[in-house]
Order: C-alpha cells, then structure tokens, then sequence
C-alpha cells in the first residue's frame, strides 16, 4: 500500500526486460531466434486473455460516459424513441435553477464532516501505533462500522434520533433533557446525517494511516529519542511527512465522497428536510421524473468537478510513486 | 499486525486521557448498535413505554427475529445475495487475474492504451454514470434480473485489477520459462503456475469485494425491483414500508443484516485490514 520499495521496482525493470530463451521452439519459425516473440500465436495471446476484461471495461465505463455526454444535449425522457437535441439548455438550467444548485450546499454538511473524521482517525491512528492495552480490541472497534451494511447503519441511526430515542436516552442519562427533533430542521438534520458519515467512515481512514504510520522504520523513532526529539517532533518529523501521502488520499476520497453522498440520506430521510444531495437529485430526475437528459447533464457537471479536483490534486501533491507497468 | 515491532514503544505518562478517549469512542461506536440489539429483543409494549436504553423483560424473546425474517422475506434476500456474491467474486478474481497476467507478462502493440484505458476508469465514480449505465444494461434487457448487478460488479472492479498487477510482479518469470520449456501454452502457465500463486492476492480480493457486494444498496436498489429480487439491502430498506414504526422487528432486521459481518470480521480481522488498506489505496 505504501508503494512498492525500491527493490521490488528494480525487480519489476529486470521483469520488464526479461530475455526469453529463444531457439529450440516448436512453431512455424522455429529456428530464427526469438521465434515466440514473433509468430502471430504470440501476439494475440494476450488479447486473448484481455478480451472480456476489456469488453467489460468499455461496455460498463467507456460507453456509458460517452452516452451520458450525448444525453445531456437532449431533452430525452429515458423511454421514448425519439429525443431533441436542445444544446446547452441542461447544463443553463442546472446553473441557474437554485433548486438544482443547492444540493451543492448541502455536501458543505459533508465536506466538513470530512475533516471531523480525518482528524479523528488520525488521532486514534496515532494513539493506537503505541503499544497498549486491548490494542487489537480497540482497533477493532473503530474500524467495525466500515464494514456494517448502509441500510443497517441507516434505520440503527434513524432509531438513534428519534424522539425518545437512543440519542435523547443517553442525553437523558447524563442529565441533559431535549426536545429537540433531530432530523426536523434542514441544518439539523444535515449536521446529524453528516455525523453518521463520520461515525461510519472514520475507521477506514484510521486503518489507512494505521498502516502508513507503522511501515516506518523503528530505528527512526530510536534515532530521534537519542536525539532528544520529544514525542511531539517525532510526530511532526517523522510520522507527519510519512503519512502525507495517505492524508491526501483521504483528503481527495472525502471530497469526491462529499459530493457523491447517496446512501444514508436516501435511507433515513429520503432527502426530506433539505437533505437532498447532488446523487439523490439525479436518481430522482432519471428514474422518477423521467428527465434522463437533465440528470445526465447534472451527472457530467458532477463528474467534472471529481476529475478537476483530482487533477488539482495531483497538482499540488505529485504522486511519484505512480507506476503503472 | 502484531509484530515485534509494535512493542517497541510503550505509551508516555498520561496514558489515562488516552485510554478515556479510547473509552468515548468505543462508547460512540457501540451504543447505537447496542441500543438496536436491544430493542430486537423487547415486545412492542415495552418498545412504547420504556426509553431506548431500557433493558427487555426476556432476554431471550427471538419473536421480532422470527417476524422479520419471515415477513421480510430474508431467506430469499440471503439467497440472492450469495448467489450475486459468488458470481460476482467469481467473475472479478477471474477477469481481474487474467488482465494482470496479460498486461504483466506480454509486451503487445498497444499495451499502454489499454493500461490508460483501466487508469482512466478509476478516475470516473460509477455514481456519476449511472443513468447512462442503466440504458446499456437495460438495453441488453437486464434489468431486473440478478444479472444486471453481477455484471456491474464484475465490469467496474479496477481495483481488484491492481492488486493482481502488484501481487503478479512478484511472482519470478523464470516460473513461466520453466514451464515453457516444458511445453507450457500461455493459458497453462496462468492456470497452472501464476492462478495458484496468486493465492493471497485472490484472499484479499475475495474478501473486498464480498464485503462491498454484500453491503451494496445503490446497484440492486436501481437495477432489482421486484421483490423476490431482494437483496439483504433492498429488503432490509423494504422494511420501512410495512413495518412503519415497529421498531422491535426493524432492529431485528438491522441486527440479522449485521451478524453475518461481524462474524466474518472476527475471523478474518487481520486479512480484512490489510485487504482494505490495499484496495484503498490503489
């Protein structure tokens, strides 16, 4: 996960310059040297082995994109034959219609979950590099809720704020009394959805600085106690420049994430209360309102602010260990 | 996980405030869920009068269990759900094996294009697409059938693709040339040598993607509608209809949903760590 270290790239080069010993091949140019490399048997093996792969590739990602694009220009309801091209006509409407514009608001609620959770997971994930008591019991749950069922986590958050519920019992308990109807107001409720957001994805990017943290060499820290490095430098210079890589992975995972939130409010509120978000909107004007051309525009515009802020990304923390092949 | 390495650093004075905060979290992570376990075991009298965190009279009262799994037509949600599973997995370890083996073991014309191709496709969110996704598959008359999901689930999953390509990087090539010598065809040498060897990879894989196709709401949720189509998710979404405000038989639905994860999880903790760290970080 870390990249692979220097001697597993040297060892892919040597692979990729691999010679293969020729001659001695049956085949119809047995004889020449490098017989193999040349007959046509070896040059459509790998498509062979790449044929349904790649069928699967482009029939699931490649031509949807495309016919997503195509759509967006037209005023195309989905079912009937014929469809109108209507120029730019989506893409205006999504822009200049506040009702389409404001589900970007609410990823606001998300966004800033975001950072709540990567601070807590890093948090947790430095505490738990240490080695203490019920380590393995702690670690285990954090990270649990990742992997619980949406629709579970969603009615087990529902049930969480209702009146009466899980979240006014235990306020109850330690003294607090409310009334307050969590999921009743816009910003309530998107707090509390966003909430869940964290509760659930927290322990995930804990898992991912986990790692990061402890492929660091011991001897380092060894170094720097001798040093006189307190712990508070050692986490400034020698875990925080390690696990860069990581925060900024999640840092791009929280925003595409932010704006691709679906799930947990479609479960709890059905995106009531204002808590529509950018997907729920475009599932509703596709498979609800039969606006397949202005859900594709509204999906276009989605997908390229995700490419503009990975390429931003990319910009500003080149990765260098991008080594495809 | 639990290597030498891990003890080598003991926690600094003021482990307290640090063990408190282990405290509240775990406290954060578990009170929502055990609340809903619960009110799984209550009658729904004690569901309306008591408060949330009131304890049932019969901790061994298994009716709402019953309700749930009967009137929420679990057993066939279970069983669609295992067979998308194995087919999916099935299909990815397949696909996902063949394609590395392809790219890392051939030099062709064309070799760049379509590893640009693949890195191209992470980069697209299958959400974003999905209205165009329908009409291909919809177009093929899928729809509402187990296929559509299947096929999804096999077509978008680059991220087993990686994992492969690490993992088969390091296998020796001088494994396949043996093998050659020997009279080997590409396809032998990948189902004899490099499948085999690919073990570990095909754990990690199995294990990400039978979590995420197991949890999955979005695809079934668009593509299966009918209701012997169910999915542990749709159906478990279903219960919303008919069972209103019965919370006793939601939470036992919730709860029947969530056992099976936590019991794979305490099994295969260690390789479900490490196979998320991976798959993530593609």
């Amino acid at each position: 996960m870390t990249g692979r270290s220097s001697t597993d790239k040297a060892e892919a080069d040597t692979l990729g310059r691999r010679s293969r010993p020729a001659g001695r091949r049956r085949g119809p140019t047995a004889g020449r040297t490098r017989s193999w490399r040349d007959s046509p048997l070896r040059r459509i093996t790998p498509w062979l082995f790449l044929a349904a792969p790649l069928a699967l590739l482009i029939t699931f990602t490649y031509v949807p994109v495309a016919s997503m694009i195509s759509y967006s220009f037209t005023d195309w309801d989905g079912v009937s034959p014929d469809r109108e091209y209507v120029g730019f006509d989506n893409y205006v409407r999504i822009f200049t219609r506040p009702e389409f514009f404001r589900v970007f608001f609410v990823s606001g609620y998300y966004l800033a979950a975001s950072v709540v959770q990567i601070a807590v997971a890093l948090y947790f994930a430095v505490i738990l590099s240490f080695n203490l008591r019920f380590r393995s019991f702690f670690k285990g749950i954090l990270f649990f809720p990742y992997l619980i069922n949406g629709v579970a986590i969603g009615f087990v958050f529902l049930y969480f704020f209702q009146d009466g519920g899980t979240l006014d019992s235990v306020l109850a308990w330690l003294g607090v009394t409310s009334d307050h109807p969590w999921l009743g107001d816009p910003t309530s409720a998107n707090v509390s959805l966003a909430g869940v957001s964290v509760w659930r994805f927290t322990g995930l990017n804990f898992v991912l600085f986990l790692g990061a943290i402890q492929s660091i060499p011991g001897e380092l820290y060894e170094a720097a106690e001798l040093d006189g490095a307190g712990k508070w430098k050692q986490f400034r210079h020698i875990i925080a420049p390690s696990i860069k890589p990581v925060i900024s992975l999640s840092a791009i995972l929280a925003i595409s994430g932010s704006l691709s939130v679906f799930e947990i409010p479609y479960i709890m509120t059905g995106g009531a209360t204002g808590t529509q978000t950018f997907v729920i909107q475009t599932i509703k004007l596709a498979f609800q309102f039969n606006k397949t051309g202005l859900a594709s525009a509204a999906a276009v515009v989605l997908l390229l602010i995700i490419l503009l802020i990975t390429w931003i990304q990319r910009r500003l923390v080149p990765d260098d260990k991008v080594d495809l092949v | 996980m639990e290597g030498p390495r891990s003890s080598r650093r003991r926690l600094p004075v003021g482990g307290a405030l640090t063990y408190l905060s282990l405290i509240v979290a775990s406290a954060v992570v578990l009170i929502p869920l055990a609340v809903v376990f619960l009110t799984s075991l209550k009658t729904s009298e004690e569901v309306g009068s008591g408060g949330a965190l009131s304890l049932p009279g019969n901790w061994f009262n298994f009716e709402n269990y019953v309700t749930a799994f009967n009137d929420g037509k679990m057993l066939t949600a279970f069983g669609n759900t295992a067979f998308i599973l194995v087919f999916s997995i099935g299909g990815t370890v397949i696909i996902g094996s063949m394609t590395a083996y392809a790219v890392d073991r051939f030099d062709f014309r064309g070799k760049k294009l379509v590893m640009a191709g693949f890195l191209i496709a992470t980069l697209v969110p299958s959400v974003t697409t999905q209205v165009a996704t329908f009409q291909v598959i919809n177009s093929f008359s899928l729809v509402d059938t187990r296929w559509a999901p299947i096929l999804l689930y096999m077509g978008t999953d680059i991220v087993s693709v990686y994992i492969f390509l690490q993992f088969i990087r390091g296998i020796p090539v001088s494994l396949d040339e043996a093998a050659r010598l020997d009279g080997a065809n590409a396809f032998t040498i990948y189902r004899k040598i490099i499948f085999p060897l690919l073990k570990p990879a095909i754990a990690t894989v199995v294990i990400i993607k039978g979590i995420t196709t197991y949890n999955d709401f979005y695809i079934p949720f668009l593509y299966m509608h009918s209701e012997d189509l169910g999915t542990i998710s749709t159906a478990l979404f279903r219960f919303k209809g008919p069972f209103g405000a019965h919370w006793e038989a939601i939470s036992a639905g919730a709860i029947l949903v969530i056992v099976p994860t936590l019991v794979v999880f305490l099994l295969l903790q260690r390789w479900i760590y490490n196979g998320f760290a991976q798959g993530a970080t593609k």
